[in-house]
């Protein structure tokens, strides 16, 4: 057992993986000596190679394109975008062709790419360095993405998402890499990797998180308690496909939901989300599923960016506007 | 505004024309040529080599099958049997050349257009009609003869030739000197491929690893509307210094050259002398596509000054004038492009549809539980009309 952040899980599970498999792969700017900007490549090209773990040229549809010929000849590409804003280049590469080979070749050619992408806001950052771009991705059939939100997931999916023989968008909280730390068992059994997670009971009403805001709704969940209110905490943990399993039985019960997310909340996850707890769940609601997250704008200067971010007092508001109903 | 046109009569505005020279159609003094258009043998002091007759007739039996295969599709699409066919008219030899220079062990990235290259790595041309004909989106195995799926955006295959060529670096199979083991990638692109950011990230990445990957363009002279001038202003091979390797113009209509060319440059490749540039100048005698009308944009004269270039009837001048096939060989060609073709329109009509529930299939390695309900939806919506559907 050892206390590990996200940053280090992270970066134990591409060892374990790359260890496990000599075909997993890493690319990315910076990933090198450097260890990436954040780190979470720290130490490996130097204990796997220059081969195994490849400083790439800035050019991200280059990286994700050659990635693709990589999969092709056997390899487990794991690349790494450096920031969010800077996927667009790749975003052609993504789509048109890491999410359809499968399809295209019914099935002949498997994609076993993870394309890593730190998402999200809150440190302090210029323009491209915070967004929160997954729902442009959820939308695209052939790709699976997935967020994770603590140390300990962050080392098992990972793992997990390297082993899987589809594309996997793999959704970093920037913000939560070196924040808080948590006991890591790596003799544990690990959940599956597209199941969403129960992280706090409750009775009253169910708030759906993932990534960044899964903190923000376990704190707002804290606070509520206080007030005599019980919430239930979802993370969520893959948003394509969706698990609404636990989504379902929790709305059944509590008959209120709120969905957090940093993204914008036109047609974002939570726009989806609400769609199939209203369908599935109908008769069960109290209240409309509301939308917590950021607004329509593009995302603002950093000295602003909290009022841009759902943090605890507006999850709270919505919460107590589900009631008002 | 009307756009001005740079070009003086020479071709180049006059301030290209000092650094390249005048533009010339037949591609310049830089291009590499061992058959001319007249099917005269002429010698080049850097690629060159001697070809049995029995190379030079399976060049010739290549290249009218090929056309045949052509022809044939573009007559089915007429006939309705294809939604859309894209045409290699005029550039057989470009692609017979380069698919002939290739070992079994390399591997091949297309676009949408290496009918010809299908063929030398012994693909059932009928496979390369499914597309077309809407019936799948890529009906071969790429593993099977190491031909990859057609691909329709625009140098999107380059970036993936280099990966695979990266990955032959770290299979070890690269620069053994065991001419079995030893493998290159070929990426096929076009002009106007040149210009997209894909292509221009490809030739980093390779130059940057030294990937044993060879780019070879068919400068067709056309993208879609658009001719070369819109693309480039300097000679498509010459770009490949710039990215820091080699680049050659060859006869893109001589299969002689390109595929002496081509051949020297995948053994540089597989020997892990790292990537390099073929241009093959060449033309696009039909249309971008059957849904295309050049008319529009393009002179007869310039079809007819390419017309004379043709890439088979020079190998037939030569094989004829050297004595090196008779009537009865010529006969025998005509006769299998018939067999051909006949098996072609047979072999599309009879290709069957997909059925309806095969949209749910593959898209990804195992169905999802969404994906299950959503397909046991549409069902149960088909299961609910009285007639019977197909699914």
């Amino acid at each position: 057992m050892s206390k590990i952040t996200l940053a280090k899980g992270l970066n134990m599970g591409l060892r374990k993986a790359m260890e496990d498999d000599p075909k997993v792969l890493l690319m990315g700017e910076d990933v090198g000596k450097l260890g990436g900007v954040f780190r979470i490549t720290d130490g490996l090209q130097k204990d796997f190679g220059e081969d195994r773990v490849i400083d790439s040229p800035l050019a991200e549809s280059g990286i994700v394109g050659t990635a693709v010929g990589l999969a092709l000849r056997g390899y487990r590409p794991v690349v790494e975008i450096q920031f969010d804003g800077f996927v667009y280049p790749a975003y052609d590469q993504i789509v048109c062709q890491v999410a359809k080979i499968h399809f295209r070749s019914q099935g002949k050619l498997k994609m076993p790419i993870v394309i890593r992408i730190p998402f999200g806001g809150g440190i302090g950052a210029v323009e491209h360095h915070s967004e929160s771009p997954e729902a442009q991705f959820a939308h695209t059939p052939g790709l699976k993405v997935v967020a994770c939100s603590n140390p300990v997931d962050g080392y098992w999916m990972i793992q997990q998402a390297i082993a899987h023989d589809d594309p996997v968008i793999f959704l970093e909280p920037k913000r939560q890499y070196h924040a808080d730390k948590a006991d890591l068992d790596e003799d544990a059994t690990p959940d599956p990797l597209f199941a969403s997670r129960v992280v706090r009971r409750g009775s009253d009403a169910t708030l759906l998180a993932y990534g960044p805001t899964v903190k923000t709704a376990m704190k707002a969940a804290e606070a509520a308690a206080g007030e005599g209110r019980s919430l239930e905490v979802i993370d969520l943990r893959t948003l394509s496909p969706l698990d609404m399993g636990p989504v379902h039985e929790s709305v059944r019960r509590t008959g209120r939901a709120v969905v957090v997310h940093e993204a914008h909340v036109n047609l974002g996850l939570g726009a989806e989300l609400s769609a199939r707890i209203t369908e599935e769940c109908f008769y069960s609601l109290e209240a409309p599923v509301l939308r917590v997250g950021g607004f329509d704008t593009p995302y603002p200067p950093a000295r602003i960016e909290e009022d841009f971010l759902p943090d605890l007092d507006r999850v709270l508001d919505a919460v107590d506007r589900t009631f008002a109903y | 505004m009307p756009h001005e046109d740079p070009r003086n009569e020479s071709g180049f505005g006059p301030d290209l024309v000092e650094v390249f020279g005048p533009k010339q159609a037949d591609g310049g003094p830089e291009l590499v040529q061992l058959l001319t258009p007249e099917g005269e043998r002429v010698h080049h002091p850097e690629f060159d080599q001697d070809f049995t007759e029995e190379e030079l007739r399976g060049f010739y039996r290549d290249m009218v099958l090929t056309r045949r295969i052509d022809t044939e599709a573009t007559a089915l699409q007429r006939h309705g049997e294809l939604g859309i066919w894209a045409q290699l008219l005029g550039q057989e030899a470009a692609q017979i050349g380069a698919g002939r220079a290739l070992r079994p062990q390399d591997f091949v990235f297309p676009t949408y257009r290496e009918h010809g290259v299908a063929w030398c790595r012994g693909l059932d041309p009928l496979r390369l009609l499914g597309l077309f004909r809407g019936v799948d989106q890529g009906g071969w195995d790429p593993r099977e003869n190491n031909f990859g799926l057609y691909t329709i955006v625009i140098g999107a295959q380059t970036l993936h030739a280099t990966g695979y060529a990266m990955g032959l670096q770290r299979d070890g199979v690269v620069g053994t000197g065991d001419p079995e083991r030893d493998a290159a990638v070929l990426a096929h692109f076009g002009d106007g491929a040149s210009s997209q950011g894909d292509v221009n990230e490809a030739f980093i990445f390779a130059a940057s690893y030294n990937a044993p990957v060879v780019f070879f363009c068919q400068n067709n002279q056309w993208a879609i509307s658009e001719p070369i001038e819109r693309q480039s202003r300097i000679p498509l091979y010459q770009r490949a210094l710039g990215f820091g390797f080699p680049g050659v113009r060859v006869d893109g209509n001589d299969v002689l050259a390109t595929y002496v060319v081509t051949k020297a440059a995948l053994q540089r490749a597989r020997e892990g002398q790292g990537p390099t540039f073929v241009e093959a100048y060449t033309y696009r005698m039909g249309a971008h596509t059957t849904t295309d009308d050049p008319t529009r944009y393009r002179l007869s004269d310039d079809v007819e000054h390419w017309r004379l270039k043709d890439p088979i009837a020079r190998v037939e001048a030569y094989l004829r004038r050297n004595g090196l096939a008779d009537d009865a060989f010529f006969a025998d060609i005509a006769a299998e492009a018939d067999r051909l073709g006949a098996d072609l329109r047979e072999g599309c009509k009879a290709m069957p549809d997909p059925k309806p529930l095969d949209i749910f299939d593959h898209v990804y390695s195992e169905m999802t539980a969404e994906l299950q309900a959503q397909r046991d939806g549409y069902a149960a919506y088909l299961d609910s009309f009285e007639e019977e559907v197909a699914r």
